[in-house]
């Protein structure tokens, strides 16, 4: 008999887009979760409406890893396109569970596996009349197979779909029965022989709940005062600005006169939804807007106006595998290189890197006082893995800070001022004051422009008045290092150090204990924003070697790290880099370390 | 001193020395804006002033040195108005834009900004040629008409006014660039309309296109310009005084009570009918004349800030207890 194992599996349910999985793919991993065992869904869907394979990955473990797992143990095999490669990547002792109709045979015929074999089909057809939603009910039916198997309670899956369709008890009535169609036949007919099983714990989950990176960031608009929101749809942008909508419809409307303080706009393209932005921003309202890849490419003639005319703007790129319309609804941290100099000329930006739900939240503040405090564009870098997939989080904290609007000038001020100078550098940091269109006052006005300009804002062509702009802007960007959030660093005193940013944390949480169990410590540095914090070239000081860890091919913060490190330093980063498309998993980290670590020759740069 | 509404003298909105070309229909223009403004008493910090790029786009530094201005990039103005308008309801965005910045490189942005009907006034100083890369044609240039060198335009014209109001356009005039007696009432009508106001206004480039083969030199248009209708703009604080025979004047009224008096000079024209005046500009321009005057208006459409239903404040004004979720709404958030 093999080894029983308890609360530390992945689940993988195989299944055809537009077929309504999604649904019992949360109410699953919500019913595992009311069990108390920390699990980390994954959704690996196809930019396609109806009829290409999806995948959707639950992983449970106990030791509350969220980052995906390349091992797959327990099948759910609803797609007879993707049957045989599905079979082919479960892991040897998994089992899979697959609808009667699907041959075994060849590829599909593996002695290492425990088969579990469903007439899923029959029993649509047999329990439900309506052939519309008999396609979809089929899902449901799946769960309770799985909560049969695993030893998941009617009751907890119950509860799973009461919480699931809130609000529509009819749904909620039909899921039940579905469910429970599953239940009873893997009860009558499923002989359980495999070695996966589910207990209540206590003390792994207390007070967290699911949340997507989207709604957090839009939670961060709403709490970090943005007014003006201008988007143009785009996977896997754009639930953050419809989640941003469903908010403001809701706590940004006066309930009496039915009055918005919200102005929402869905614009014709990616140049009129940052265009709106930077004309809000320029006005005096908080704006933001949310992107992926492609539209940042879009927007990079604006961002360069924003960044030398000096206007706030904030811009959520949720990145995408790309170049091109590359892999829509595949991730990658693809944009940072780009996104930090965005545009033509000498441009250098403001980029916050979010790795948790938790700071896709407050980042999304802070990016609105950072916009307004250094009068730039900011970017904030999430990606699909944390804009789309859901995240077990703790709830997100009450604000205690107001808003940073930055240095202003008031009425009341320029009473006090006999000159002033918009891009003037008064305070010695690089940051100019600037005014509101729609003060009163006769010296409050001024000309905004992307063209050369002098401290008074005048037009100029002249060679020492436009270094001094751009040097000025250099100081700005040098006061920016430590006015951004700062890195994280855990682990003290090791040789051998990580270095890595956003969603590759939490693969790298889980290699860190691997290769701990491999007699390699390591020493771990998150980075959260750029510019580079003085911390980075410091901790890179302090180690032997560090590993770079990021999703994309090239090594982008590896190589802007090269250009801004001291030379001498140069030499003991190395890139670890995962590009194809899914979130990067423990091993993408584990096993090119390990090499390296054993032939440091063979990958020093 | 002479001083108007706001007690403010002329001098108050003059701007900076202009770099345009002398002799340029865009420092014409500039001049009855300033008259335009001064008269009709537009507070100088309520302006904004935006453009794109071209040489258009530099004349916002010529007017209302006093008021806030906004340069953007090639195009795209109407997105950065719009921005600002939403930001602000209570600016008046005066966006001055070429045929190059509208036509071609920023057509979408200027067809979405019409059929949003963002409260703007929008300008086109519509010279048919690019005249800061030295002369290049526009898409508003003639199908006929030559470059300097001879090159003919073989493309069919793009024309601003008949598009505007296939997009639904709520305000839509065309004028000429030395014509101060009947595009200053035209401005200010604009001032008073609430959503975009299109005024295209011939204005023709005295260095890359004032010569024969040219349909918008001054020569051609002084010979072929026909003006259907002659608006007095009357400010509703004023006593009515205009000087007009009943039966051959058309009374619009603007949303702030202001009224449009339309004089039919040549013909009886209704400002009110969009296919009338789509029917207008086709008949016209197919007699190579220029139909001039208000073409369209419709003061029933609410703008964008009407439709998004926005607070009167400006939304730049909104404090931290009006925008954030109240801490009772917020833990309900996530005990739910």
């Amino acid at each position: 008999m093999q080894q029983r194992v308890t609360n530390d599996f992945t689940i993988r349910v195989a299944t055809v887009n537009g077929s309504g999985s999604q649904s019992s793919n949360l109410v699953l991993t919500n019913a595992i979760f009311r069990l108390g065992i920390p699990v980390a869904p994954k959704n690996v869907f196809p930019s396609n409406i109806e009829g290409l394979p999806t995948w959707f990955d639950v992983r449970i473990s106990s030791k509350g890893y969220q980052c995906r797992t390349r091992d797959v143990d327990l099948l759910v095999a609803l797609n007879p396109a993707t049957w045989r490669t599905d079979i082919a990547g479960v892991k040897a002792g998994g089992a899979v569970i697959y609808e009667t109709s699907y041959p075994i045979a060849g590829e599909s015929q593996r002695d290492d596996v425990t088969y579990y074999a469903v007439p899923f089909n029959e029993l649509a057809k047999a329990n439900f009349s309506d052939g519309a939603l008999r396609k979809y009910l089929l899902n449901m039916i799946y769960v309770g197979v799985v909560g049969e198997l695993l030893g998941i309670s009617e009751e907890d899956v119950e509860a799973a779909i009461a919480s699931q369709f809130k609000r529509k008890a009819k749904a909620a009535a039909t899921n039940v029965e579905a469910a429970r169609v599953g239940y009873t036949y893997a009860r009558e007919n499923l002989k359980k022989t495999d070695r996966f099983a589910l207990e209540r714990v206590t003390g792994k989950t207390d007070g967290l709940s699911f949340m997507d990176g989207n709604r957090a960031a839009a939670l961060g608009c709403i709490m970090g005062g943005c007014t003006v929101a201008a988007w143009y749809p785009i996977t896997p942008s754009s639930s953050l600005c419809e989640n941003f909508i469903a908010l403001a419809d809701k706590y940004r409307v006066d309930a009496q006169t039915g009055e918005r303080r919200v102005a929402i706009v869905q614009a014709e393209d990616e140049l009129a939804a940052i265009g709106m932005v930077l004309g809000a921003g320029w006005a005096g309202a908080r704006a933001m807007t949310s992107t992926s890849g492609p539209g940042i490419s879009l927007m990079a003639e604006w961002a360069g106006y924003g960044y030398y005319a000096e206007v706030p703007a904030v811009i959520f790129d949720v990145q995408r595998a790309g170049p091109s319309t590359g892999l829509p609804t595949r991730t990658m941290q693809g944009d940072v290189s780009f996104a930090y100099t965005l545009s033509h000329g000498d441009t250098k930006h403001i980029v916050l890197l979010p790795a948790t739900v938790q700071e896709a939240y407050t980042m999304a503040m802070d990016a609105f006082d950072l916009a307004d405090r250094f009068q730039t564009p900011v970017f904030v870098l999430s990606d699909l893995d944390l804009g789309m997939n859901p995240w077990m989080t703790s709830a997100l904290p009450y604000p205690r800070r107001p808003f940073d609007r930055g240095k202003v000038l008031r009425e009341k001020d320029l009473n006090k001022l006999e000159k002033w100078g918009r891009y003037r550098d008064v305070d010695n940091d690089g940051v100019p004051y600037r005014t509101l269109p729609g003060t009163n006052h006769a010296k409050a006005g001024y000309f905004t422009r992307g063209t050369g300009h002098d401290e008074e804002a005048r037009y100029s062509e002249m060679p020492d008045v436009w270094q001094r702009n751009l040097d000025r802007l250099v100081k700005k960007h040098e006061t920016a290092r430590t006015a951004v959030p700062q890195p994280l660093v855990e682990g003290h005193g090791n040789a051998i150090a990580i270095l890595a940013y956003g969603t590759t944390h939490h693969a790298v949480i889980e290699a860190r204990d691997i290769l701990e169990h491999r007699g390699i410590e390591t020493d771990y540095m998150r980075v959260r924003a750029l510019p580079f914090s003085p911390d980075i070239s410091a901790f890179v000081a302090r180690h032997e070697r560090v590993y770079v860890v990021e999703q994309n091919r090239d090594g982008q913060l590896f190589g802007l790290l090269r250009v801004e490190l001291p030379d001498h330093l140069i030499s003991r980063i190395h890139s670890i880099r995962h590009y194809n498309g899914v979130p990067i998993d423990a091993h993408a980290i584990v096993d090119p370390l390990l090499q390296a670590e054993r032939e440091p020759a063979v990958i020093a740069e | 001193m002479t001083v108007n509404l706001l007690g403010l003298s002329r001098d108050v909105y003059k701007g900076l020395p202009t770099t345009l070309c002398a002799g340029c229909g865009h420092n014409s223009i500039t001049n009855h804006l300033i008259k335009a403004l001064y008269e009709y008493g537009v507070a100088p910090h309520l302006l904004a002033k935006m453009s794109g790029i071209g040489c258009s786009s530099k004349t916002p530094a010529y007017f209302v040195e006093q008021a806030h201005g906004f340069n953007g990039v090639h195009g795209r103005m109407p997105s950065a108005a719009t921005g600002a308008k939403l930001a602000n309801r209570e600016l008046l965005v005066l966006g001055i834009s070429g045929d190059g910045d509208t036509a071609s490189i920023g057509l979408g942005q200027y067809a979405h900004m019409v059929r949003r009907n963002v409260d703007c006034v929008y300008i086109v100083e519509n010279n048919g040629v690019y005249g800061l890369t030295k002369g290049q044609f526009s898409a508003t240039a003639d199908t006929g008409s030559t470059l300097k060198n001879g090159t003919p335009n073989e493309y069919s014209t793009i024309d601003i006014c008949g598009l505007a109001i296939e997009l639904g356009a709520t305000f839509v005039a065309r004028s000429f660039s030395g014509d101060g007696k009947q595009l200053v009432p035209l401005l200010q009508a604009a001032f008073a309309h609430r959503g975009t106001s299109i005024l295209d206004i011939v204005s023709p480039c005295v260095t890359f296109n004032d010569h024969q083969g040219s349909t918008k030199s001054y020569a051609y248009v002084k010979d072929h310009e026909i003006a259907i209708n002659a608006p007095d703009f009357i400010r509703p604080r004023e006593e009515i005084t205009v000087d007009y025979e009943p039966g051959t004047v058309q009374e619009i009224t603007l949303e702030d009570g202001s009224r449009v008096m339309l004089r039919k000079v040549d013909r009886d024209y209704d400002a009110t009918s969009r296919i009338g005046a789509l029917s207008m500009i086709h008949e016209t321009r197919e007699k190579g004349e220029f139909v001039t005057g208000l073409l369209f208006a419709d003061t029933g459409v609410p703008d964008l800030s009407e439709r998004e239903k926005l607070v009167q404040k400006p939304l730049k004004d909104l404090k931290e207890d009006e925008l954030r979720i109240s801490r009772g709404d917020w833990d309900a958030l996530f005990t739910s």
